[in-house]
């Protein structure tokens, strides 16, 4: 076991000593000031934002959970930039630049050392993806006096959808070059964003297809359903109908929520991380 | 006590290309056994193999008794790779530490101390690795490879980088692992190096182990030399034991002797030849 936090430590300062978490707080710092300043002026002008007829929510409401939403994608954005930053290169890159076969040569255990990898990055992104969420919220909360419904549990599942990315990534970096698979990941990321949509414009216009092909991308990519579920529950006692996350435009559509998707995306974590386990053990370095 | 490497008809094939054809090699305890030939002819594979970075097609190795790749093979070698790399941001000192923890070794700061000053790197404990030229981080990785005391050390081309100084100083550090009885597997291109310090010698080409021995087992007579005052004879053919005669019958004709030399083959003589001249 104790291999396993030599391993996370190691991935940890890599972290910190290639300047990641450098880059990553000046952005964050950067968007989380650019997101008090839409708070501020859209809880000054509230009087003059007026919700759409059918959705049965006061103003304020309407934007605090439309702003919140727009906090979430922007945290889940920068959580998988990170996740993917930090995991690309973890077997072939590394195997690549002569970086992993001294590691691997130890008496670790191949295994270890990518669980290790996970449960680092994990944390880190987990512990970044959780700031950011509450920073958020506390933006919010502090600047137009409204807050979610759900605090907490949404901040989790977004760490969760970060999860099932690094989960992806490393997979990825065990048969694919790091370019190769920091791509691969992007579009598998804006793969599930699109599905969101598109479950957004399946309902919009009725189509039971769409819905159905946005169903079945969201469980194939159970980041994106679990990015859904959490905004599904900001407003979850508010109005309690799927209408109003409707209005939400890009950033809503819970159309796959609630305890079955959780529950598969952890089990999809681990058929990933068997896959990448199984995988890893058979490559050649 | 089982020999520190066993390597029983192993091959690897890598798509269409057959990397490795059915190789047999025991390393011996406290044997230092030079690996010599061309590109390509599989040396890397072989090591990799052993050291578990590589599954083989076929066959077998063992690491003192264990399963090349197991945990109990890896606990028991030290491995310095060709192609290797260190985090830039690390010094020397914390990838030792790394390596020590990784590798369970309770040697501490003394270890740590220890194996620079082996690799004549005393002084570069606090320097970052991405200060470092070529050849101290080629010392640094033989340092590394030394970490937790290994029974079996595969140093694959641990001098590429380094200066002819560097390359003394790994010479005798080989020399005194072989005193200490750790087993080497030294995979080098530097003929003249291996032919110094190896008690055997293994060449391959194409996959396959075209010759074993000792350097002096491997080495054949090329005849016997005079220094006269005519100028220097050559008798081709000629041994060590044909010598007396060969000087008895030149001063009996008369010719003043200064010199007399057996000349044997060189290994680079014995490498081309087993090669045939073969590069990659």
């Amino acid at each position: 076991m104790s291999s396993v936090w030599v391993i996370v430590g190691y991935g940890f300062r890599e972290a910190v000593r290639r300047k990641m978490f450098a880059v990553v707080i000046v952005l964050t710092v950067a968007f989380l000031f650019l997101f008090w300043l839409a708070n501020h002026y859209v809880f000054k002008d509230l009087s003059t934002i007026t919700p759409p007829r059918d959705v049965n929510v006061d103003t304020r409401t309407f934007a605090g959970a439309f702003l919140v939403g727009l906090s979430m994608f922007a945290t889940l954005f920068l959580g998988v930039v990170l996740a993917v930053f930090l995991t690309l290169g973890t077997v072939t890159g590394d195997a690549e630049r002569g970086l992993l076969q001294p590691l691997v040569a130890r008496p670790i255990g191949r295994s270890t050392l990518l669980v290790a990898r996970f449960l680092g990055a994990g944390s880190v992104c987990t512990a970044y993806v959780l700031t950011v969420y509450f920073a958020g919220l506390l933006i919010t909360g502090l600047t137009g006096h409204w807050w979610p419904d759900q605090v907490a549990w949404p901040g989790v599942e977004l760490a969760g959808g970060v999860l099932v990315v690094i989960a992806l990534s490393l997979l990825g970096s065990v048969v694919l070059s790091s370019t190769a698979n920091g791509i691969a990941i992007f579009m598998l990321f804006g793969a599930g964003l699109v599905a969101g949509l598109l479950g957004s414009i399946g309902h919009a216009l009725n189509s039971h297809t769409i819905k159905h092909a946005s169903a079945v991308a969201s469980w194939a990519l159970p980041f994106e359903a679990l990015y859904q579920d959490g905004l599904r529950m900001i407003t979850e006692h508010a109005s309690g109908l799927t209408g109003f996350l409707l209005q939400l435009g890009p950033f809503g559509g819970a159309y796959v929520h609630g305890w079955g998707i959780r529950l598969w995306a952890v089990v999809y974590v681990l058929i990933v991380g068997a896959i990448a386990l199984v995988s890893f053990a058979r490559r050649d370095l | 006590m089982p020999d520190a490497l066993v390597v029983r008809n192993l091959a690897k094939r890598y798509g269409s290309v057959q990397a490795l054809k059915g190789v047999d090699l025991e390393v011996g305890e406290g044997e230092l056994v030079g690996l010599l030939g061309p590109n390509g002819a599989g040396k890397s594979t072989l090591v990799k193999i052993a050291v578990g970075l590589v599954r083989p097609t076929a066959g077998e190795a063992t690491v003192a008794g264990a399963r090349a790749g197991s945990r109990a093979a890896r606990a028991e070698l030290g491995y310095l790779a060709e192609m290797f790399r260190f985090p830039g941001w690390y010094t020397a000192d914390e990838v030792l530490e790394l390596h020590q923890r990784l590798s369970g070794s309770r040697g501490g700061a003394a270890e740590r101390k220890r194996l620079l000053e082996l690799v004549a790197h005393a002084d570069a404990s606090d320097r970052r690795v991405d200060g470092m030229s070529k050849g101290m981080q080629q010392r640094l990785g033989v340092a590394q490879s030394l970490v937790g005391e290994p029974r079996l050390l595969m140093l694959d081309e641990p001098t590429s980088a380094l200066d002819p100084v560097g390359r003394r100083t790994v010479r005798l550090l080989l020399e005194e692992l072989r005193g200490r009885g750790v087993s080497v597997l030294l995979n080098s291109h530097l003929l003249s190096e291996v032919e110094l310090v190896c008690d055997r010698v293994a060449i391959l080409l194409g996959g396959e182990l075209v010759a074993v021995g000792s350097p002096h087992d491997l080495s054949r007579p090329r005849g016997v030399e005079l220094e006269t005052d005519e100028g220097i004879h050559r008798v081709d053919g000629a041994t060590r034991e044909d010598a007396p005669r060969l000087v008895a019958e030149a001063v009996a004709a008369g010719r003043q002797v200064y010199g007399v030399s057996v000349l044997t083959s060189t290994l680079e003589d014995v490498y081309l030849e087993a090669v045939g001249g073969e590069t990659s």
